[in-house]
């Protein structure tokens, strides 16, 4: 899209985005002010620079390249890491705000959003060195740079321990070869967190810059989910890299398994974010559209629908709130993240599923939300952890047997 | 150049109004407050002169404590610092009092309001401030540049516009177009909350008027269809039921 475009979508939908959350608990009165504040920039944001374009962009599978700097700029890339290296110096309720809000608006804004924040400035910030932070985290921070995190491979997803990716050492430098697969932000990143085995076959990350000989990232074409951002693999045909782009504070599956942890939480802020999206829309529909002489909220089917809805958004919020404060106590276990990540995904994907078809045909266009949210989720249900090894997770953890091999 | 910005803090623009004490006051029972958005024109206009040309923005506003939260965007905003004269604000010379008060004492040399608030619509301030310092007053600017001591503004008026240069000290009051205004970013927000907010005893001033009762609007009385083929149902009702010829 040309920025004459954008300009002239940003300009015919100007104040047309009149979205406020459903706050049934009055669960506003458990956030600060300041959680507040959060929320009203990133939304203010949101409406002002990304709610007129984000169907245009989704219709024509185009990722808005130029809001990465704006991004930046609000704060929502790492508004949890400490503000010396780049980030907001927020706590993890304001980080998950802030994804709510990118994501009721589109899952795709918010897994770019996201991968830069908990996938790239976080390992980076947890595991890197001091020389590491200063170099990359500022960047990354404001939108200079655009990253991205390779850990599943083409064949191991969910099994990412067998991964085959690895490097070989050579004096200063380490060798780097393999594939990552289903990378978000791939094709368009200057700096890739990568996990990779070393010569003694154990896991850990390194940081892979643009430019370097043998490092390619093909887009990845034809998604019907997340049309609005980009992906990719991650192609490395015996790349050199210094040793000093090792992130030297962790080894093993832990290090990406941490990260995966944090991105986790974001995505069950976000997709209640989606969730409530679909749930407004719903609900102004209902009282707009007009069958047998009278709104159709007005019946009691569709009444059900929206009650429920309700009820599973209401859980969903408060889940996000209780989990947030485990969070900022440093008290949030694995299996905790799993549970709030899968319950709402799933809440989502019902809610999006039952607004479709409150909506009738309109639902099936782009003059609602609704259809993009829908196949957004898809992509989200199966992402960071898919829908059932959550579940293995908490299997896990109630029985204290492993299901997973 | 030492920017005092006026901010007023008023209900959100969907506010559903009501009034209690035999509608003598405002209820503010569950109203979403916000700063005043010609005032967050003038602040955010104020914030881009001061980062291009050097100098400092405090913010200032006369209200009691449960402004503070509005008070502390505008600090995440970008001002440095903050005044709250603690008192309720009553009519505009009583406002205009206090804040001409902690400007002399504050030493600055250009002042921005908004053109009115969107709550009272009562637009004096800012020419009864001038008024008290004895400054010159540029009202309902919609472009606004600084050059040294120089404040170039653009106004509309009838029919077109007139450009004006003023040297400091001045009152501005900003009109929209001023500006996009500025979202705070979660950086301003966090530092905003180490940033002064000093409340000060308001001084004991004049109000000249007090509100005897208000208000609503009566309800709009919903639309009446009248099909594109019967015009002359049209003319009736025009003519005979609501006599507008």
């Amino acid at each position: 899209m040309t920025e004459a475009e954008i300009n002239s979508l940003k300009e015919s939908g100007k104040g047309k985005d009149t979205y406020n959350q459903p706050d049934f608990y009055n669960i506003d009165d458990l956030l600060s002010d300041e959680h507040k504040m959060v929320r009203d920039s990133v939304r203010s944001y949101v409406k002002r620079e990304l709610s007129p374009i984000i169907e245009e962009c989704a219709q024509q599978n185009y990722f808005p390249s130029h809001i990465v700097k704006q991004l930046g700029e609000v704060g929502c890339f790492g508004p949890q890491i400490p503000a010396e290296y780049g980030g907001g110096g927020l706590d993890y309720i304001s980080y998950g705000l802030a994804m709510q809000e990118l994501e009721r608006c589109d899952s795709g804004i918010r897994s770019t959003a996201s991968v830069q924040g908990s996938l790239v400035m976080y390992p980076i910030h947890k595991f890197g060195s001091e020389e590491q932070k200063r170099k990359f985290l500022p960047k990354l921070g404001s939108g200079e740079m655009l990253g991205c995190f390779g850990l599943t491979e083409p064949d191991h997803g969910s099994n990412p321990n067998g991964m085959t990716t690895h490097f070989t050492e050579d004096g200063d430098s380490i060798i780097l070869n393999g594939a990552k697969m289903w990378i978000s932000n791939a094709p368009e990143a200057d700096v890739a967190i990568v996990w990779a085995k070393n010569p003694d076959g154990i896991v850990q990350g390194v940081i892979v810059e643009r430019g370097m000989e043998g490092f390619t990232t093909p887009t990845t074409h034809g998604k019907w989910s997340l049309r609005a951002s980009i992906t990719g693999e991650l192609v490395f045909d015996n790349v050199r890299i210094p040793k000093s782009n090792i992130l030297p504070k962790v080894t093993g599956l832990k290090g990406p398994l941490t990260c995966l942890n944090s991105a986790r939480y974001g995505i069950s802020w976000g997709a209640l974010g989606a969730a409530m999206d679909c749930y407004e829309s719903a609900r102004k529909y209902a009282s707009e559209r007009h069958q047998f002489g009278r709104p159709i909220g007005g019946f009691q089917l569709q009444q059900k629908k929206l009650a429920e809805m309700l009820t599973e958004i209401t859980k969903a919020q408060l889940v996000c709130w209780r989990l947030g404060n485990l969070m900022n106590n440093g008290k949030a276990t694995p299996a905790q993240i799993s549970m709030a990540k899968r319950n709402n995904v799933e809440i989502a994907m019902n809610i999006a599923r039952e607004a479709r078809q409150m909506h009738g045909g309109m639902g099936i266009t782009g003059e609602y939300p609704i259809m993009r949210h829908m196949m957004n989720l898809e992509s989200v249900v199966t992402y960071e952890g898919t829908h059932d090894i959550h579940l293995l997770i908490l299997g896990m953890e109630i029985t204290g047997e492993n299901a997973f091999t | 150049m030492k920017i005092l910005v006026c901010i007023s803090v008023v209900p959100d623009t969907t506010t559903k109004i009501t009034f209690t004490d035999n509608d003598t006051q405002f209820n503010k029972t569950g109203v979403q407050f916000i700063i005043n958005p010609y005032d967050e024109l003038s602040l955010t206009r104020a914030l881009e002169i001061t980062e291009a040309n050097g100098g400092s923005v405090t913010v200032i506003t006369v209200g009691e404590a449960d402004t503070e939260p509005v008070i502390r965007k505008a600090l995440a905003m970008g001002a440095g610092d903050a005044i709250r004269i603690d008192a309720q604000p009553k009519d505009g010379m009583y406002v205009a009092a206090q804040i001409a008060e902690q400007a002399k004492i504050g030493g600055y040399d250009f002042i921005l309001t908004g053109r009115e608030s969107i709550d009272y619509n009562g637009g004096q301030v800012q020419g009864l401030i001038a008024e008290m310092l004895n400054w010159p007053l540029i009202n309902v600017v919609m472009k606004l540049d600084a050059e040294g001591n120089t404040i170039k503004a653009t106004r509309d008026i009838d029919g077109g516009r007139e450009s004006l240069s003023v040297d400091l000290p001045v009152v501005i009051s900003a009109q929209k177009d001023l500006c996009e205004p500025r979202i705070p970013n979660m950086r301003g927000i966090m530092m905003a909350r180490s940033k002064p907010l000093n409340v000060v005893v308001a001084s004991d001033k004049n109000d000249y008027t007090s509100i005897a009762s208000y208000e609503l609007p009566p309800a709009k009385s919903g639309v009446k269809m009248i099909d594109a083929e019967n015009a002359e149902e049209l003319i009736d009702i025009l003519h005979n039921t609501e006599k507008l010829f």
